[in-house]
């Protein structure tokens, strides 16, 4: 049994019972799709044909289809992988961190979160593999002896570092997603009517039983990856800061970039949670399982997190000044007042100035006003990776290589299509999974829903009333 | 070869876990328990021991941290040695983000490979369900017949006077 709080608010509204949350879940897999989704993926699919046509292009003229030049070699491409990598930390972070700080809130929500985090590591990994400019030589990457005989790969360089950590975290984090769907696709297997479906989910199910033993390895399996992936998500974005912080570019060379940008991108992964949250609950009428409450508790960490990134854009500047090194002094001059000034302050405006209207009770509890921030903080945090990689690079050590970028249509293609990416596999996985964790819920539902128990006697024979869960 | 079971259904996790208790201390043996989520505390009622796995995944770690340090050293050190950035051939700093990586990607997935193969899981499309509803809001207690050996009545009533909503036989073709 577990004990909680009167004054806590229930995390499970409108007095559900164990069959009303299975019932509430399946509703969309099991119905015939509706033509709202059908609409949104048919706008998805357009996002992805942009993405193969782009794709397609830079495959087959090479990478000059891109704006990059001399100067500016890394722009939008790792702009976008690292914006792609960051919204891809939320979910992993909140089935991992969350559980092991036993925060309850996580359980209708960690599910989606993971299948976002998934889908946004598909789409970062796209921009360094086309950015090789042949992605068919892509395994030189692993330490394999290559064809001119037992040379190895570079294990000093920070970007190998990132295959490793990429690959592991994405890995990672899809068997911990798919150990978490398995008793989900069995609950939907056993109440499958049609032919296909039965099959498709007792084949995904893996022959999950839910017997006593199965659960108890089950919750064992998913503490210990839960201790793995809370310091794997951490090294991530570590991982990712190094390839900029080991080099000796002003505005790069630093030490503070490993915590700025795991705070950063928990700060826009939450965001994007929020973003996506608020669409699938309304649609698929989720709001008695993601409540207020869970909404308010995603605000707090992102005005948390929010304002350790102001501390860090803060901090870069004055230890830029007080470093005493010129390059240092001009690079962060250059950002806030050079010919890029519009992104440097639309980055403040977005991510420093925007979440601490969340300060307001109100605001956070505003579905509105918290969309519209967490569009803003999405926006700002795409800034920021603009910000710091092409800003930093355009102004070289000679004035005669000074040169300022401008994407092309391919560029941007790519960009927009990843979007059409990401949105196709989530409306798909909206449509075909279970996007609220069945069991997790029913596993809280007792101790956290609305519904007031009274403490069960031994012997309740067989009056049904006494020991449901639905009668007050 | 079939063997015969009757299932007690419960919908309450407190009660089940009583009837556990009781149905144990009548002296029958309960094959397995079936449950839509985790209960907590039913694995000492049911006096199952806690898992090892957590074992398993500190070798599989220790044998990931293992591999990538003889794999870099071996690589970078003695296969083809080359100075990178003025820095030692074994520069071993620079070898722990890929070390840490290698160790929780050989912990995590020796792990749960080894929970998929001792829980009997995997992809098929014949599932053997007890009781359907135990997937969604009923738990259920299979008890073992062995013929000639187990007093029905008296296993119903045991069922029944623990809180089972319901009492069935069920065969399985084992």
């Amino acid at each position: 049994m577990q004990h909680v709080s009167p004054i806590r608010e229930p995390l499970v509204t409108g007095g559900k019972t164990y069959h009303d949350i299975t019932e509430d879940v399946c509703r969309q897999v099991e119905a015939k799709p509706n033509i709202r989704w059908a609409a949104a993926l048919a706008v998805a699919l357009v996002g992805l044909a942009i993405f193969i046509y782009s794709t397609y292009r830079t495959l087959w003229y090479g990478i000059g289809e891109w704006g990059l030049n001399k100067t500016v070699g890394w722009a939008w491409d790792i702009t976008n992988f690292v914006w792609w990598v960051g919204i891809g930390h939320a979910g992993t972070l909140i089935s991992a961190i969350l559980l092991l700080f036993r925060q309850k809130w996580r359980t209708s929500i960690n599910r989606a979160a993971e299948a976002m985090t998934i889908f946004a590591v598909i789409c970062a990994a796209m921009f360094p593999v086309l950015h090789m400019g042949r992605p068919w030589l892509a395994y030189w990457v692993l330490p394999l002896p290559n064809t001119f005989g037992s040379l190895w790969v570079n294990f000093n360089s920070p970007l190998l570092w990132d295959v490793f950590a990429i690959s592991t975290y994405f890995s990672v984090s899809l068997v911990f997603w798919y150990i978490g769907l398995i008793p989900d696709f069995a609950t939907i297997r056993d109440r499958a009517t049609g032919p296909i479906a039965r099959r498709a989910y007792s084949f995904l199910s893996f022959g999950w039983t839910g017997s006593a033993k199965a659960w108890s390895r089950y919750e064992t399996v998913s503490l210990i990856l839960a201790g793995l992936a809370t310091p794997l998500v951490l090294s991530v974005h570590t991982i990712v800061s190094m390839d900029f912080a080991t080099s000796v570019i002003p505005g790069w060379h630093t030490t503070i970039f490993p915590p700025y940008f795991v705070a950063g991108a928990i700060f826009s992964g939450f965001a994007m949670v929020l973003t996506l949250m608020i669409i699938t609950r309304k649609v698929f009428k989720l709001e008695d399982y993601i409540t207020l409450e869970h909404v308010e508790s995603m605000n707090k960490v992102i005005i948390l997190t929010g304002s350790i990134v102001g501390v860090a854009y803060i901090t870069e500047f004055f230890i830029a000044w007080y470093s005493g090194v010129e390059y240092e002094q001009y690079a962060f001059i250059n950002r806030a007042t050079g010919p890029y000034w519009w992104a440097y302050w639309a980055m403040m405006t977005c991510n420093v100035i925007t979440p601490q209207l969340f300060w307001f009770r109100s605001i956070r509890r505003s579905l509105t006003a918290t969309f519209i921030i967490t569009i803003f903080v999405n926006i700002g945090m795409w800034f920021e990776r603009f910000v710091i990689i092409v800003t930093s690079l355009h102004r070289d050590f000679l004035p005669s290589s000074w040169a300022m970028f401008s994407p092309t249509i391919i560029d941007i293609g790519i960009y927009v299509g990843t979007i059409g990416l990401f949105f196709t596999l989530f409306l798909l996985f909206a449509k075909f999974f279970p996007v609220i964790n069945m069991a997790e819920v029913k596993a809280i539902l007792k101790s956290s829903s609305e519904v007031k128990h009274h403490p069960h006697g031994t012997m309740h024979g067989t009056d049904k009333d006494s020991h449901t869960n639905t009668h007050p | 070869m079939t063997k015969k079971f009757v299932l007690g259904i419960y919908d309450d996790e407190d009660v089940l876990l009583q009837a556990i208790e009781n149905v144990r201390a009548a002296g029958t043996n309960i094959y397995e328990v079936f449950s839509p989520y985790p209960i907590h505390g039913i694995d000492d009622v049911l006096g199952i021991k806690r898992s090892r796995l957590p074992i398993v995944a500190f070798f599989c770690g220790l044998f990931g941290t293992s591999f990538a340090l003889w794999m870099q050293i071996w690589m970078l050190g003695f296969d083809w040695p080359m100075i990178i950035g003025g820095k030692p051939h074994i520069a071993l700093p620079a070898f722990i983000p890929v070390t840490f990586e290698l160790t929780v990607l050989c912990a995590a997935f020796g792990m749960v490979i080894t929970f998929f193969i001792v829980t009997k899981l995997k992809p098929s499309f014949k599932v053997n369900v007890f009781d359907k509803r135990s997937t969604d809001d009923k738990f259920v207690m299979a008890i073992e017949v062995k013929e000639g050996v187990t007093d029905m009545p008296a296993l119903n009533d045991l069922l029944r006077s623990n809180g089972a909503i319901e009492v069935n036989e069920k065969e399985v073709i084992k």
